[in-house]
């Protein structure tokens, strides 16, 4: 299973599960992070670290750490 | 309705607009307000309408209505407890599914709805087109649109509140979630709820919800509620457990997940999408902005204009506010006692003492004015998640989180910041940890105000290689900053809770003018009224601290003597003039130096003004004292002796004036703790006299050179403050003067700083940490550079060498080590439920 941290800029995928529970888990949610949602990969920070995906019509910035939580299939 | 006001709650998601319909409503007069207990602030207003009085209250802005974060948490509480008798939701028309998402958490909870479809004109450059009569039909709830920044859809605004307030909303069908194969058991939790709950006080449904949420405030509502609480708990447990077995979901996820396939329903009954637009422009500039290579550029250039801007120009503002201070304490001194020749009396001094401390904070006004104004276009603008990603990753490093930049920017992370606004600007950060390690690193920047003593320092000790020692000094506080970052979050706010980084980047949009100015006069005025109250305190504890114990008796007699003396030798000179009747008595002469003084201050404060004003000024000034006026611009040869005489009197008296300060100054309370402290300080290469420079510089860095300058007296006439500590220090060296800079980079915050840092971390405890471990740092690292530097015989270039090597090598090492994790709080309990699953194999 491939996870969210794993995908490049420039790829697609759709998100299968969110692991996550607690504040990540609640904090993924509310930015939209649901099965069948479809993330688009944008960039890297320049220190590589977080990364601009976007998903349902916004822009979240995120941390690889946290985007390990997201099981995801590459579109 | 509560005495004939209606209250209403203003709610929705972050970057919905909400504060623009805040002012669209209320003309952006305001009332803000610390939620008591927490650092989230309210703002709450009222305007008329139809001749009636609404209370509008400004709530934070939440994604959800979860137990997670403070804004959740009171955005709930306030209405739970506060019962508001409507809620206005802000929804981004250009984002309406994930808006929904809150929208229905708040229709559960039973609040009062009323819809503002916002940002219209967004949603239609994205090809939407929204049919708000759908969606008020889907959600059974009144909707009215509006475009915000534009102020379009006021009139309807209001009516619609005017129409919901007066028809309670009763005959729509309310929209409700439908949890599918989860409703089952919330029907029965929600049943088991009423029957025990000691009458209907809360909607039941929405405890039942929030229990399969795990959300703690349900935990929290039923015990204390329900006479059957461990039934109902117990039965929520193994509910949950018997879900996730049968659809290998939590039922928390479940339900989120069910929200926003809902949500996703409504969106689509009522919105068109009349074009495809790929690109946007927001996509375009974040292509440029968050470049690789160009983002950083351009965030360099961000700060530079945010210095250039505030500190630089503001600088030269204060310029302007320096006449309008000195007329105030001019104006102030009028309404004095005078006293004798020789003494002043108490009241005249600890006044005057106290004014010139509150205008030395007063003096910053024209600068906070921009920088706030210009946080508040950073913040309208969103560019501060985009700061936020760039620099992320090497603020993490130290346990600072992204959204650290911009407060250590207004700290001066260079040179020339301000704690204040600094620690201010904490409030952003979402990670508790981080905010709290910012909040007490903030301080150690470069403020405007430790820069007069470095100036002093660099230019009489490192004047060959002044370029290099400003360099030194303006880079090295960033690196021990970040090194103190790392172990304060490794240490002490090791438990503190740390959040995740999941950062919306909302679309660019332009600020208004009327939010920035009403922000930024809004903010600094918050800052002037608090600070000036405390400052007012601590100017009185510090005039005593120095002044007291006053001057023995026999030294007291001597000054007396000398004083007797000036007076006599000024008194002969002038004894053939005309003026020597009205001067000859010490009353009569203590009255005409106070005059003649402020008769010069005002004079030079007049020097750039018309002819007219100035006219003007002598005319009053000699109707009001006509038997002295005379005497300031007296001609003839009388005239010229009166002047010279009294030129030299006035120099004999400032200078015995000057002896004496520094001797009630030794002998003072302060003087005794310098010296006191000197056994310690030795080390650090500090004797009495810094010791007691520093320490009154407690209450305000400015007047470290200030209480130097009284310490080493002029010996000759107009020799500079530079000449004077070279020559009567021999014995100070570079090495003297870098461990003095040092400490002075590390020096505690002011009081007013300090007073914010209570404030943003929300308890006196956070300013004793905040003004305690400065010290004992500066005095480490001070001794380090002092006891060491002259132990291995260095020069003071070469100390300076060496210790910023050490620094750097000690901040990269603490860079390399790993940690802090969230993943250790209790509350992230993916670990739990896998222990779980092993022990069912088992």
């Amino acid at each position: 299973m491939i996870t969210l941290d794993a995908m490049k800029p420039g790829e697609k995928c759709v998100i299968k599960k969110n692991r996550a529970r607690g504040v990540v888990g609640q904090r993924l949610m509310d930015l939209g992070f649901f099965p069948g949602v479809e993330v688009h990969v944008i960039r890297n920070a320049p220190f590589v670290d977080p990364v601009d995906v976007q998903l349902e019509g916004h822009h979240v910035s995120i941390r690889h750490e946290e985007a390990s939580f997201v099981e995801v299939e590459k579109l | 309705m509560r005495s004939g006001i209606h209250r209403i709650a203003l709610t929705g998601q972050p970057n919905c607009g909400k504060s623009t319909i805040f002012n669209m409503l209320t003309g952006g007069r305001q009332f803000v307000a610390n939620y008591p207990g927490a650092t989230v602030s309210i703002k709450t207003s009222t305007f008329m309408w139809k001749d009636e009085k609404i209370n509008l209250t400004d709530l934070p802005g939440t994604y959800s209505l979860s137990s997670y974060s403070e804004e959740e948490r009171i955005a709930r509480d306030f209405i739970l407890e506060q019962k508001p008798s409507l809620v206005v939701d802000v929804v981004d028309a250009s984002n309406l599914k994930r808006h929904l998402y809150l929208t229905f958490q708040l229709l559960e909870i039973g609040a009062p709805l009323f819809i503002v479809l916002n940002m219209l004109d967004v949603a239609e450059k994205r090809g939407l087109r929204i049919d708000a009569k759908a969606l008020s039909h889907a959600l059974g709830l009144p909707v009215v649109s509006t475009v915000g920044n534009k102020g379009k859809g006021k009139n309807d605004l209001k009516n619609g509140l005017f129409e919901s307030l007066h028809n309670s909303n009763g005959k729509k069908e309310l929209f409700k979630v439908d949890y599918g194969v989860l409703e089952p058991y919330i029907s029965n939790v929600s049943l088991m709820i009423e029957k025990s709950m000691g009458g209907k006080k809360l909607p039941s449904r929405w405890v039942a919800i929030k229990l399969f949420e795990e959300d703690e405030i349900a935990n929290h509502i039923v015990t204390k509620e329900c006479s059957g609480a461990k039934e109902i708990l117990s039965f929520v447990k193994n509910a949950a457990i018997e879900f996730e077995k049968a659809h290998d979901d939590s039922p928390r996820g479940f339900i989120a997940f069910r929200r926003h396939v809902e949500a996703e329903k409504i969106e689509k009954s009522c919105i068109v999408k009349v074009k495809e637009i790929s690109i946007t422009l927001t996509d375009k500039i974040d292509a440029l902005v968050c470049h690789r290579i160009w983002g950083p550029l351009i965030l360099v250039g961000v700060i530079y204009f945010l210095y250039e801007l505030s500190i630089v120009r503001g600088y030269e503002l204060t310029n302007y506010m320096i006449p309008l201070l000195e007329k105030f304490r001019n104006t102030v001194e009028s309404y004095l006692p005078i006293g004798s020749f020789l003494h002043e009396p108490l009241l005249r001094s600890l006044v005057l003492s106290v004014v010139t401390s509150i205008n030395s904070v007063l003096i910053y006004i024209p600068i906070f004015l921009i920088l706030f104004a210009l946080i508040a276009v950073i913040e309208d603008v969103g560019y501060m998640p985009r700061m936020a990603f760039i620099l992320d990753k090497l603020f993490r490093r130290f346990g600072l989180h992204g959204q650290s930049t911009l407060p250590l920017i207004l700290g001066g992370v260079f040179v020339g910041g301000c704690a204040v606004p600094g620690v201010m600007a904490t409030r952003v950060i979402a990670d508790e940890k981080a905010r709290l390690a910012t909040i007490l690193i903030v301080p150690l920047m470069n403020c405007l105000a430790k820069v007069p003593l470095y100036t002093l320092l660099i230019s009489i000790y490192f004047a060959k290689e002044k370029a290099t020692a400003m360099f030194f000094i303006s880079t090295i506080t960033i690196i021990i900053a970040l090194s103190v970052a790392k172990i304060l979050t490794l240490t002490l706010l090791k438990n503190k809770l740390s959040s995740p980084f999941v950062l919306e980047m909302p679309p660019y949009h332009i600020s208004t003018i009327r939010g920035v100015v009403v922000r930024s006069v809004e903010r600094t005025w918050l800052f002037v009224k608090k600070v000036l109250t405390i400052i007012m305190f601590v100017a009185i504890a510090v005039y005593f601290l120095t002044n007291y114990p006053s001057i023995s008796e026999t030294r007291m007699d001597d000054y007396t003597k000398r004083s007797e003396d000036i007076k006599n030798t000024f008194l002969n000179e002038i004894q053939r003039t005309s003026f020597y009747e009205q001067l000859s008595s010490d009353a009569a002469l203590a009255h005409y130096l106070s005059i003649e003084e402020r008769y010069k201050n005002e004079k030079r404060a007049l020097v750039s003004a018309s002819d007219e004003r100035r006219d003007r000024f002598e005319k009053r000034f000699s109707e009001r004292y006509p038997t002295i006026y005379p005497l300031l611009n007296a001609k003839g040869k009388d005239g010229r002796t009166l002047s010279k005489a009294f030129k030299q009197m006035k120099r004999d008296r400032a200078m015995l004036f000057m002896e004496m300060r520094d001797e009630r100054l030794h002998g003072s309370f302060l003087g005794m703790a310098g010296k006191a402290l000197e056994p310690v300080t030795h080390f650090a290469g500090f004797n009495w006299k810094v010791n007691v420079a520093l320490l009154s510089s407690l209450a305000a860095k400015e007047s470290s050179v200030a209480t130097l300058g009284v310490l080493y007296q002029p010996r000759e006439e107009g020799q500079t403050l530079e000449q004077r500590m070279k020559e009567q220090e021999q014995g100070f060296s570079p090495l003297h003067a870098l461990a003095l800079m040092v400490f002075m980079a590390m020096y505690p915050p002011c009081i007013a700083a300090l007073l914010m840092v209570k404030m943003e971390a929300g308890g006196w405890r956070w300013a004793f940490i905040a003004l305690g471990y400065p010290i004992a740092l500066g005095i480490v690292l001070a001794t380090i550079i002092y006891t060491g530097g002259s132990l291995l015989g260095m020069s003071g270039k070469q100390a300076m060498g060496a210790f910023y090597g050490i620094a750097l090598l000690v901040a990269f090492l603490l860079g390399k080590v790993k940690g802090p994790f969230f993943h250790e709080e209790e509350d992230f309990f993916e670990g739990d439920s896998l222990n779980g699953k092993e022990v069912n194999h088992i």
